[in-house]
Formats: structure tokens, sequence, C-alpha cells
């Protein structure tokens, strides 16, 4: 035993299967740290998939309509660019092409989370240390990290083939095996990047934003070619999964691009992993200043969430420019379509196509700048838990004062992004300014209402204050899929974004808008106060 | 003389868990105060209630003769804490950090200094000095916060704390990680602080540092105070080991109070006797004729270790742990 464990301190560094030793049970430990995230998000890609057939047969239930549709397309270089083309006018093509890239998309979000999750945050926190003092090979946390992200994208997988395979064995083999394709390629990335950074929330921007720009490249060469054929859709791994042609005519082939990739990316992970040191990282970190500027706690939350700001304000406006462009594009195609313009219009509220289109589109931001004021606010509950606070508040700084700061960041970052979405959405669009920054000005209420709701819970109970992303969760879920699937409007009503007026193109009312904002502000005040009055968690 | 920190009948409960029950600390203006207590016994949640981060449940607490947690940020910019633990942002480089606690402990005032005149404080600390300690640490100030070692973490939090203009520290455990060299310029620091009138608060577990930096100590166990005074007041109260070679058979050494654990070998003796019987036990050995003597008094590990036992595992664990001094019978010598 002493002999061997001797030999294997010498052993060259390429050396053998030790280097992979305790992956299984790596594995074991990292299902079992993500036993709620993962079901979590396996079940909504997948519930999100499954539910299309259903609701695509609702749209489009006649021949006549599908055969519209696809005339649509063939012509609608903005739809297009915004889900891509159809290739069949079954329900399960129209399935793939409705659901395909976005689940894809969700597959890789989640796999990035899962990948840097288990490599780069263990090394960062330290813990990696302690788990590779043991018997750990020195690529079996990479190892462990990549097959818990396949665990998720297979059962992911399993689940769509199952669901779709009413609609055709070989359509659902496809684009299961097709979306789980696209995770395991953004797993993969996930991998290197991780290898490269320091940082973990720098590796998942990073990994994120290789991810936007594939879906930028299919955009752009969806919108140029109607059948997919476009180099551009080729560079991108969303562009291979709509040319699976699940559904219709399946080329398999193309899986062997995603087998490719995936290969690659994870040798590539795999010699740089087995080459550096833990906790080291391939791009150094470089030394900052001697000497601090900061001088306030505002100041320190302001320097610790600007990169976040600035990656959702740049996000904010591009996204406001790009579905600005589109809309005059989008609102046509809808206005042909009785069922679809009726979703719209509950959506959007309204019956201008054009307005009601741009409504639901910045409605839409008005759900994800939720997200932003949540993580923004529980940035407050990581100082805090993580015991940074502490010290900060041991000097003359009150806990007002403090959480002020990151408040200021949150719900004023809030409105600088929608107004950026606004500038977006106008410029994109290329008139009607100052309704279409109207529009996304008034989403703020409803989402400060939401960063109201994280302020309280941090107050009030800082330990389940995490429980702020179910309730933006369950927001955008109710905002999201509720008109389309006929929802009662009292579960509509929950929602502080279904109060907002209807713009642009609806009349401007400021009784709900200036209610949601006291609303809010007593939100605000009711968490500052427990947090005047409580512990500091430690 | 005044009191720096007066707490009486501190009481905090974390759901069912007591951490304090009935705690007294009384921390006089100028001194060094050594805080001793096994891990758990409360001592950082106490820190934590005079920081006014945590409210006692019941009890007095003041802290340089305010309330800690009605008064904590005035009082906070009289006072400068280094955490047993530091915790950096990963970003912001030890430099940084430090010129952040430094302004946030004015709370802006020293802008104000700074722009009237005098020029050698900005930021909330003093250059000189800020520059000096970290020069003593060794400190890279240009380094991210990820990057540090725990130890360099450590001395971040120091030179912050050291470097500011206050009238108390409070330091909670603050040299784990520090490397011997590292702990020695932290010892002349502290006495740098008490010579310029400081007082300070120091939680350990070191205790030659203790030993050499404390004018006195407070011991606590399981929430509550069990010693307090100065080294040599407890030591008072404590066993001296005596060994003695003798010229004639000893005599009735085993009758005197206070003798504990007697061990004769032919002219050889081994003792343990309460110190404050042990002129009763000079005299005895004398009566003999004494060729050799050696006395330890007690250590301050010894004292230590004594209140670290629980009660029933007293006499058992004290003969384990180091060759303490026989503890059989301690209970009832160290009731207070």
């Amino acid at each position: 035993m002493s002999a061997a464990s001797a030999t294997s301190a010498y052993a060259p560094r390429t050396g053998g299967s030790r280097q992979l030793a305790g992956s299984g049970t790596l594995l074991r430990f990292a299902l079992r740290r993500d036993r709620v995230m993962l079901p979590v998000w396996i079940a909504v890609n997948a519930l999100m998939v499954l539910s299309m057939p259903n609701t695509l047969k609702g749209l489009y239930g006649t021949a006549a309509e599908r055969a519209d549709l696809i005339r649509q397309m063939e012509t609608n270089a903005s739809l297009r660019a915004l889900i891509g083309p159809v290739f069949g006018d079954s329900l399960g093509a129209l399935t793939a092409w409705r659901a395909g890239i976005y689940a894809g998309a969700l597959a890789a979000v989640m796999s990035l989370i899962v990948v840097v999750r288990h490599t780069r945050d263990e090394e960062e926190s330290g813990r990696q240390e302690m788990v590779s003092s043991g018997a750990v090979g020195r690529r079996a946390p990479l190892t462990a990290a990549l097959l818990a992200a396949a665990v998720a994208n297979g059962v992911l997988a399993l689940l769509l083939v199952g669901g779709l395979a009413g609609q055709g064995g070989a359509g659902a083999l496809a684009l299961g095996l097709g979306i789980a394709g696209v995770g395991m390629v953004f797993a993969t990335m996930a991998a290197i990047i991780a290898q490269l950074t320091e940082s973990a929330r720098l590796a998942r921007g990073l990994t994120a934003a290789v991810l936007g720009a594939a879906f930028v490249l299919r955009a752009a060469g969806d919108s140029a070619k109607d059948d997919g054929s476009s180099v551009l859709t080729w560079l991108s791994p969303l562009g291979w999964l709509e040319n699976l042609r699940a559904f219709a005519d399946e080329r398999w082939w193309v899986l062997l691009l995603f087998a490719a990739a995936i290969l690659l990316q994870g040798a590539v992970a795999y010699e740089l992993a087995g080459r550096r040191d833990v906790g080291m990282s391939f791009l150094p970190t470089r030394p900052g200043p001697a000497n601090g500027r900061l001088s306030t706690a505002g100041a320190l939350a302001w320097r610790l969430q600007r990169g976040s700001v600035l990656g959702w304000s740049i996000g904010f406006f591009l996204t406001g420019v790009v579905y600005g462009g589109l809309t005059e594009g989008a609102a046509d195609l809808v206005g042909d379509n009785a069922n679809a313009r009726e979703i719209f219009e509950r959506m959007g509220g309204q019956s201008g196509l054009t307005n009601a289109f741009l409504a639901a589109m910045i409605g839409m931001l008005g759900l994800i700048a939720a997200l932003y004021i949540v993580s923004s606010v529980l940035r407050l509950n990581g100082e805090e838990t993580s015991g940074r606070a502490e010290p900060v508040l041991a000097n003359a700084v009150g806990r007002l004062r403090w959480a002020a700061g990151h408040l200021v960041v949150a719900f004023g970052g809030t409105a600088l992004i929608m107004l950026l979405a606004g500038l977006g959405f106008a410029i994109g669009y290329g008139k009607e300014f100052g309704p279409i920054l109207g529009a996304c000005l008034v989403q703020l209420p409803a989402v400060w209402v939401i960063g109201g709701v994280a302020v309280l819970l941090h107050g009030l109970l800082p330990r389940a204050a995490v429980a702020a992303w179910a309730v933006a969760g369950a927001v955008l879920l109710i905002g999201w899929i509720g008109p389309a699937l006929n929802v009662p409007q009292a579960v509509l009503d929950v929602s502080p974004f279904g109060h907002l007026p209807k713009l642009p193109g609806g009349e401007m009312e400021w009784g709900p808008v200036l209610l949601l904002t006291a609303i809010a502000a007593a939100l605000v005040a009711g968490g500052l106060g427990a947090l005047r009055r409580r512990d500091l968690t430690t | 003389m005044t009191k720096a920190i007066t707490v009486s009948g501190l009481h905090k409960s974390f759901g069912r868990t007591h951490a304090l029950d009935g705690l007294d600390l009384d921390v006089e203006t100028g001194e060094v105060h050594g805080f001793l207590g096994p891990n758990g016994a409360g001592k950082s949640t106490t820190i934590r209630v005079l920081l006014g981060l945590l409210r006692a449940d019941s009890g007095a607490a003041q802290v340089l003769g305010r309330d800690p947690w009605a008064d904590a940020v005035d009082l906070h910019r009289r006072v400068a804490y280094v955490p047993g633990d530091v915790t950096l942002w990963r970003n912001l480089s030890g430099g940084e950090v430090i010129d952040l606690y430094g302004r946030l402990h004015d709370g802006g005032r020293a802008k104000r200094v700074r722009q009237g005149g005098g020029g050698r404080r900005a930021g909330g600390l003093d250059r000189e000095r800020r520059a000096k300690l970290i020069e003593r640490f060794e400190l890279d100030p240009t380094k991210k916060g990820r990057t540090y070692s725990k130890g360099n973490r450590q001395k971040v939090a120091l030179v912050a704390a050291f470097a500011s203009d206050v009238d108390l520290l409070i330091l909670d455990e603050p040299t784990s990680g520090l490397d011997p060299l590292m702990e020695e310029v932290f010892q002349t620091c502290v006495e740098e602080e008490r010579d310029r009138g400081r007082t300070v608060l120091l939680s350990s577990h070191i205790l030659s540092e203790v030993e050499e930096l404390c004018d006195r100590v407070s011991i606590i166990r399981k929430g509550r105070t069990v010693e307090s005074g100065s080294l040599a007041d407890l030591r008072h109260l404590t066993r001296t080991s005596v060994t003695a070679e003798l010229a004639g058979p000893p005599n009735g050494l085993s009758h005197l109070p206070g003798v504990h654990d007697l061990d004769v070998q032919g002219l050889r003796v081994r003792l343990q006797v309460d110190t404050d019987k042990l002129d009763a036990v000079l005299r005895s050995l004398s009566e003999s004729g004494v060729r050799s003597l050696t006395s330890t008094p007690p250590t301050l590990e010894e004292l230590f270790l004594r209140h670290y036992q629980d009660e029933e595992s007293a006499s058992e664990g004290a003969k384990g742990a180091a060759g303490a001094p026989g503890a059989e019978g301690a209970e009832g010598a160290m009731v207070r």
C-alpha cells in the first residue's frame, strides 16, 4: 500500500487512471449537493417543451393555418431571427421550431452552472484543497462535474424523448439528443473557461457570453437564410440543433458535430486541468492598487456590484435594439393568425398589433429585471452570511447606511437598465421614443415590489432570503406562460406586473403605478426596520 | 480608574443553545485584557454583543460608557475590531480594504480633518503608521483578496486596526494563521498600543501570548465567567509544583493542608501545593534539610486546562492532559 502510494507520488503527470481516482465519490457528492437545483432546472425545461404540442395545436389547429405559418416564416426574417426557421408542418416539427433553441439555451445555462459550481467555485472557496488532499486524482473534480452535467442532460433527454414519442419516435430522439448535446457543448466549454479564470463568477459570465454569441450568430444566420444553411448558423451549436431538423427528415449526421465539439472541448479542459496547480488559473490575477479610494459603504456597494450593473445594462440595451428592430416584422406575422394575435393582445393588453408586440416584449424585460433586482438585493445577504459585513459594521457604519448602499444599486440599477432597454427599443424601432421609454419605466414599480419582497425577506428571515428567487420565478412564470395557457385572472392578479397599465398604446393609469410604488416602499421600510432590530447572522 | 468595558449577567440564546449564560466581564481603561475560553465558550458571541452586532437577551453591557446596541455607530468610531476569520472581497486589493476600513471608521470625518490642514492623516488612517505597519507585517497591499493566505488576510485586518486612531481594540483570536515572527510583530504592536494608553480586549488561544501581553485575564466556560483577575491573582489560587532533594527523610508532609500528589522516593520529594499554603510546606522541608529545590509556578496552561475540563471528567482528564498538576479537589479550590 505504502509502496503503491509512493509510486503514484512520483508518477508522471499524464499518468494513468490515478488522475481520476475518487471521481465516482465526487459525482455522488455533486448530485447530492444539487438534488434540488438539478431536478428543478430539468423539470422547468422539460415542461416548457412538452407543453408545446398542446399550445401549438390550439394556435395552428388546421393544415391551412400551418401552411400559412410556414409561408410567413419563409418571408419573415425578423421572426426567423427570433425563433429560427420551420422545417415541417407536423406538431412535432413546430414544437422543435418553437421550443428547440430555447430549451437548448436553458440546458446550456444549467450545464455551465453545474460545471463551474463543482470546479472553479470549489477551488475559489478553498474547499477543493481539502477534497484534493484525499485520495482524489487531479482530474477527478472535473470528471465528476462533467458527469454530473451529463447525468442532468441525459435525464432531460430521456424525459423529452419519452414525452414527445407520441409525435414520432425518431424526431423525439433527435430533439432530445440535440438539446442535451447543446447542454454538453456548453458544459465542456465551461470546463475550459473554469481552467482559465480564478473567479467562478467570471467563468460563468464568460461562458454565458459565449452562449449569447452563439444565439446571435444563429439569429443572424437565420435571418439571412430561411433554411438554416447560412455559415453563421453552422458556427453556432444552437444552429446545429435546428439543423438536426427533428421531426422533419432528421439529419442524424449533425449529431457528430455535437460529439466532436464535446470530445474536443472536453479533451482541452482535461489537458489544462491536469497541468495546473489547484486554485490557480491560466489567466493570472492582476495586482490591485496599494492604496484605496473607497471611503463609504455606498462606494463599496457600487464597487462590488458595478460589474454586474454594467453587464445587465449592455444586455438590456442590446436586447432592446434587437427586439425593437424586429417589431414591425414580428407584428406582421402575428397579424395573420387570430389565435397568436389573441395571445399577444392578452400579453400586451391592447389591440394595435405593433404596440401589443412592443408591450409584450417590454413586459418580458420587466420580468427579467425582477431577476436583476433579486440578485442585487441578495448581495446584502451574501455579504452578511460570508462574514464580510461584520467588520464593515464594526466600523462607524450603521446598518441602514450599509444596506442603503446596496439598495440604491439594486433599485436605481433597475431604473437604469429599464431606461437603457427603452433607449434600445426606441433606437431599434426608430420612432415613438417617448411612449417606448414611458412603457419601460412604467415597469419599475412592479420590479421594485419584487425587490421590496427580497428586502423584507432579508430583514425578517435572513436564512431564508433566497426564497426571493422563488418569488421572482413565480412572477416570471405567471407573466411568461400565463397568457398562453388561459390561466384565470385571479392567478394573473397575484403578480404585480398584472396591474401595470398596458403601454405603449394603452391608457396611462397612475393609480396602480403609485400604489405599487407605495407597496414597494412599505416592503423596503419593513425590511430595513427588521434588519435594524435583529442579530447579524454569522 | 474608569472601565472600558463592563458586562454583567449577559444572556444570549440561539434557539435552544445558550451561548451566553450570565457572563460578566470588566476591562479597565488602558489595560490589555485576556479573554480566554475553549471553543464554543461564547467568546465571539460576547464580542459580537460588544460590537452591537448581536443583541443580548438580558444583562447589561457598556463599552466606553455607552450602550453597544443603541449607540453602535458613534461607539465604533472609537473601536477597532479584528475578527478571528477575516473574509475579504475577492476583487479588492488588501490596500484598498485597509483604507476602506479606515475611512468607514470616521464616517467621513477624516475628509474634513484633511481639508482643514494637517495632511498627515488621510482616509481616516495615520498614513505613516499605515506604511510602517505594512512594512513590519511584510504585507503586500497590492494583492487581491482572493489571493491572500489566511495569515495574510489576518494581517490586512490587523494593519487596518492598528493604524486607526481609536481608544479600544477588540481582537478576536487575531493571530490565528500568523507565523511566529509575525506573532512577535503583533505582540510589539499590542505593547505599543498599551503604551499609547489604549485598551485592548484580546481573545486568544495562544497562552504564551496572553501571559506575555495581558495585565488581567477572564476565563469563560459555557457562557459564564469562571475566573477573572490578574495573572498573579489567578496563580495564587492554584498549585505550585515542588521538587526537593532532602538531607533527611521528610516528616509529616502528608498531613499538611493543601498538599496534593505527594510522591516520596527515599530523600526525593515531589508534591503539589496550593500556592497560599506554600509557606508551611517549605518550613517542613527545611526541617529535614534541603539539598536542592525546584519550585514551578503554575502556567496559564494549567490554569486553563483546569477550567476546560467538565466537572465529571475533571480528575481523569487533568492527569492525562499535559501532566497538569493533579486536579483532584480542584473544584473545591477553584470555586469563586
